[in-house]
């Protein structure tokens, strides 16, 4: 079922949370929710799934308004942060619960029930923890069972909050992949909700991103990585080094440097992002951004990270594979160029603090 | 060797000692010899004289009424104290700080206050009292007015035991029911309920206890009318002051023994509790040991 939220705002006292939002998210889509913390991320999911009331907007579920559709008629799933499973219950009841609580004339019957419920708890792959209660279970274990607990209602969406949050780090490398897997089955349109822009990368197949209750990019994985559309985006996406320059006749100037750049506009004002693996490192000036001495190398793994000190004192960070380091043969101390094999330039020049 | 280790940071062998007997003293003192002293009292004269005291008739009135007040003041505040948790705890409007301390109010004003508002409220000389009188209503030294005393101090007891309870746990679960479908009521009864049982029940066992043993706010409202307007704690003041050491204290050890008894029931959820999260403690190892052996399993 597709999820249509237009012109969506809701405030908290002098907070505004959202900023009339408009998203589309279609049938069978996998899509994350980026952004920092308090960016509306999460609001936007409770209002989806109808646990918080928007101050203005509509929410269409498949093009029908549902704005005002009660929360326990939206046959949506969700999966809170914390997995909110019945403390009281077994993780049999817990996924039963959905079932048990239907009106009689649509509830299914007990042996049905628990076909259901084992079926689902063998999806997640935790049939022979049925007995056990969510005290006795891991927080992976949990988040399954929570998981599989959403799913037993047949519901027509599935939000997710943080799903992984509250995990470690292996466990979470490995649940992903795995809601990525099982999303691939069953297609079940999906909105999950991450801080973590590397979870959101893997796993969706579109990430919005968004900041201060309104977003900022919607797009594929790759292309918002490649091309992000603001200097929030490049900041939030990852490390960047900033170079800030004004733009003239087709090259970008920074201070005794020039480096072409392509179809933008003369401006007074402009700040160059760069990532640190797109940076290479030269001998010679022609086409670089700046110059600056090596004052670290960190040479484990298959990136060499290079720290660079500029005459100002700021610092650039540079990602160099290991062939092209030896190749290059720098030492601590060298002067050095910095020339981008791909870069983002914003005109404006304020720098963007997140 | 020495049968346990202490802990570097325990007191020394002798402070230990004087600690250990002045706590143990003051316990005799305050707690143990009172209690000895109520039954050797009840009992001083034989049980023929114990049994008499009990089954006369002002005092079987009494303890019907005490009886009747209680069975009034625990659904009630049972029901209040559930919604003005709830309430409370899941929810954010105004006025919530003004209405979490008006619950507390019946803890911090004295009894006697609190009987004296009942009278000055609902006198004869009162506009509402009054009313009330010329429609065949009595409060103020009637039976209504013992029950209303006793639902005003017990007030706090239930809603005091879920508030923070209920606010540690959250309301993620409710929500969680909700999303799945499930009725306000069907949360309520299913979710909500299930989760404070325990907080619930020790309410309740506190309301109780003091429901029955309420004196000062019931003495001013009562008027002291033999076999109408008398509970039982009143009943044992009256024995007191006109000599009757036997059948005061006959009375006394009935209230005591229900004291005896809420610590007894107090200890035995308390104990229920903790022998419960043993329990699931227990069975998580199992779980994990099953969970191993699975793994061997699918590995082999």
């Amino acid at each position: 079922m597709s999820i249509e939220v237009r012109q969506l705002s809701k405030r908290f006292g002098d907070f505004v949370a959202l900023d009339q939002v408009d998203l589309r998210v279609d049938d069978g889509e996998l899509l994350a929710l980026l952004g920092p913390s308090g960016c509306g991320k999460t609001t936007l999911l409770r209002m989806i799934a109808g646990l918080d009331r928007p101050d203005a907007g509509q929410i269409l579920f498949a093009g029908q308004d549902a704005t005002t559709r009660h929360v326990s008629e939206r046959q949506v799933g969700f999966v809170f942060q914390h997995y909110a499973l019945f403390r009281h219950m077994t993780v049999f009841d817990n996924v039963a619960f959905g079932l048990s609580v239907k009106p009689r004339a649509t509830r299914p019957g007990k042996a049905e029930i628990r076909d259901r419920v084992m079926s689902l708890l063998k999806l997640v792959q935790l049939d022979w923890l049925a007995g056990a209660y969510p005290a006795q279970l891991s927080g992976g274990q949990r988040q399954r069972v929570a998981l599989a607990r959403s799913l037993a209602v047949e519901p027509k969406v599935l939000l997710l909050d943080e799903p992984f949050g509250a995990l470690d780090a292996k466990v979470r490398k490995d649940l992903r992949r795995w809601l990525r897997d099982l999303h691939d089955q069953i297609h079940l349109t999906s909105v999950f909700v991450t801080h973590d822009q590397e979870e959101a990368l893997e796993v969706s197949d579109r990430v919005v991103v968004m900041n201060h209750g309104r977003i900022e990019q919607v797009g594929a994985p790759d292309d918002i990585y490649e091309n992000p559309a603001s200097p929030f985006v490049t900041h939030f996406l990852g490390d960047v080094n900033l170079f800030h320059g004004r733009v003239e006749a087709g090259s970008l100037t920074i201070g005794p440097f020039a480096h072409a750049v392509h179809g933008l506009d003369d401006a007074e004002r402009a700040v160059a992002y760069v990532r640190p693996h797109d940076l290479d490192i030269t001998w010679v000036a022609d086409g670089a951004l700046a110059q600056g001495r090596v004052a670290h190398i960190h040479a484990v793994g298959p990136l060499v990270r290079l720290e660079l000190q500029r005459d100002d004192g700021a610092a650039i960070e540079v990602a160099l594979p290991k062939e092209r380091y030896r190749e290059l043969g720098i030492t601590p101390g060298d002067v050095v160029y910095v020339k981008p094999r791909k870069l983002a330039v914003f005109p404006g020049g304020a720098d963007y603090a997140i | 060797m020495r049968a346990f280790s202490l802990p570097p940071t325990a007191e020394g062998r002798a402070t230990r000692w004087l600690l250990t007997a002045v706590a143990v003293l003051f316990l005799t003192l305050f707690l143990l010899l009172p209690l000895f002293v109520v039954f050797q009292q009840a009992l001083a004269q034989g049980l023929g004289l114990y049994w008499a005291a009990l089954a006369d008739n002002d005092a079987l009135d009494a303890i019907k009424l005490t009886l009747l007040a209680t069975a009034v003041a625990l659904p009630l505040n049972l029901v209040f104290g559930v919604c003005a948790a709830w309430c409370i705890a899941r929810f954010e409007f105004r006025g919530k700080s003004l209405l979490s301390t008006l619950i507390d109010l019946p803890f911090s004003v004295s009894p006697v206050v609190a009987g004296l508002m009942y009278v000055l409220l609902f006198g004869v000389h009162s506009p509402l009292g009054g009313w009330l009188e010329a429609h065949g209503v009595k409060v103020v030294f009637a039976v209504s007015g013992i029950v209303l005393a006793s639902v005003f101090v017990t007030f706090p007891f239930v809603a005091r035991e879920l508030i923070p309870l209920m606010q540690s746990q959250g309301a993620e679960e409710e929500q969680a029911a909700l999303v799945l479908g499930a009725s306000g009521w069907q949360t309520f009864l299913r979710v909500t309920l299930p989760n404070v049982k325990w907080g619930l029940l020790y309410g309740v066992i506190l309301t109780n206890a003091r429901a029955m043993g309420e004196f000062g706010a019931v003495s001013v409202v009562s008027g002291h009318i033999r076999g109408e307007t008398i509970t039982l704690p009143l009943h044992i003041e009256i024995l007191y002051n006109e000599y009757n050491f036997v059948g005061a204290f006959a009375c006394a050890s009935l209230l005591t023994l229900l004291a005896l008894l809420t610590l007894v029931a107090k200890t035995l959820v308390e104990w229920r509790q903790a022998r419960a999260a043993a329990r699931a403690l227990h069975e998580t190892q199992d779980r994990r040991t099953q969970a191993m052996i699975h793994l061997n399993q699918e590995s082999a």
